[in-house]
């Protein structure tokens, strides 16, 4: 018995899959960016996956840049909902019309 | 067989803190459940070889970007219980996982239903069936072995993608002024507490 591809790439639809219904059912906007997160990685590990399997090292920058991107997501997301939180403590991602200028 | 093992054990860990993310009704612990779950996906990066994403997502993600969600829990004492039974809109559970099982069943489907004649899973997307080959670029060192997975990385990332390293550098400006923007107190507005107290929890 041998770990293939198609291990991974199953892996990867239901971690993407728990990232969808998280993001869907929970009403907390940082619990939401976790989901996100949770999507994020289950792209890198198929990326990381076909990497492997076509022998060609394109798929590890692509991982690489998804970081990055991550990073500035998390960044600009979280002093969003700060800004939403500091006025609001209770606030659900429905309260986000509470931003408006 | 070792790696059926590895895999097994880290994909528990890596579905078991998915989950846990998703039904802890208090922040603080779907960020730990987080933390798991990257963990577990770095060790599937290291079974593939990956090593240096496996170093990046435990420095990056399980370091820096669960610790920016803790600390943001923690600055706003805003770590209280969700209600995860209530559902603020009528059949919004249901319909969640009714499209969640559709996807799950539209990315299985497009893996082993598609594809050429008689080519399943994995190798219908590739079109290789060698999975288990070695990454090796053309330069390979003068000993013969292939470069190690950093150099590989590193050479693509500074010839092939060097314009897009470079806008990297601007969007994580970008980003940096954005946060210092969006959270300054505009015009020095009296903060509203809704419920007093919640802050000091």
């Amino acid at each position: 018995m041998e770990v293939t591809q198609t291990w991974y790439l199953v892996l990867s639809a239901v971690l993407f899959t728990i990232g969808t219904i998280g993001l869907l059912t929970r009403r907390n906007p940082l619990v939401m960016f976790m989901c996100v997160e949770l999507m994020l990685n289950a792209v890198n590990l198929s990326f990381v996956s076909f990497s492997k399997a076509l022998n060609d090292i394109a798929g590890q920058t692509a991982v690489f840049f998804v970081l990055v991107v991550a990073a500035a997501e998390v960044v600009v997301g979280l002093s969003l909902v700060v800004a939403l939180l500091r006025r609001r403590p209770a606030a659900t991602a429905d309260d986000m019309a509470q931003l408006r200028g | 067989m070792a790696d059926v093992i590895v895999f097994a054990i880290s994909a528990v860990i890596v579905i078991g803190g998915a989950i846990g993310v998703i039904v802890n009704p208090k922040p603080v612990h779907a960020a730990l459940s987080l933390v798991a779950s990257f963990f577990g996906v770095a060790v599937l990066f290291v079974l593939q070889e990956a090593h240096f994403l496996a170093l990046v997502q435990v420095v990056v993600y399980g370091g820096a970007i669960v610790v920016l969600f803790l600390f943001v829990i923690m600055l706003l004492g805003v770590d209280r219980s969700e209600d995860i039974s209530a559902e603020p809109l009528v059949n919004q559970r249901p319909a969640a996982f009714a499209a969640g099982g559709m996807l799950l069943l539209m990315i299985l489907g497009g893996l082993f239903l598609s594809g050429p004649s008689g080519e399943r899973g994995a190798v219908a997307i590739t079109g290789q069936s060698s999975l288990t080959a070695p990454l090796d670029a053309p330069g390979s060192t003068e000993s013969g072995e292939p470069d190690s997975n950093v150099v590989q990385l590193a050479r693509d990332l500074f010839t092939r993608q060097l314009f897009a390293f470079e806008a990297t550098a601007l969007l994580l400006t970008i980003a940096t002024v954005g946060a210092v923007v969006l959270v300054r107190n505009m015009g020095g507005e009296d903060l509203v507490v809704d419920e007093p107290g919640t802050a000091q929890r």
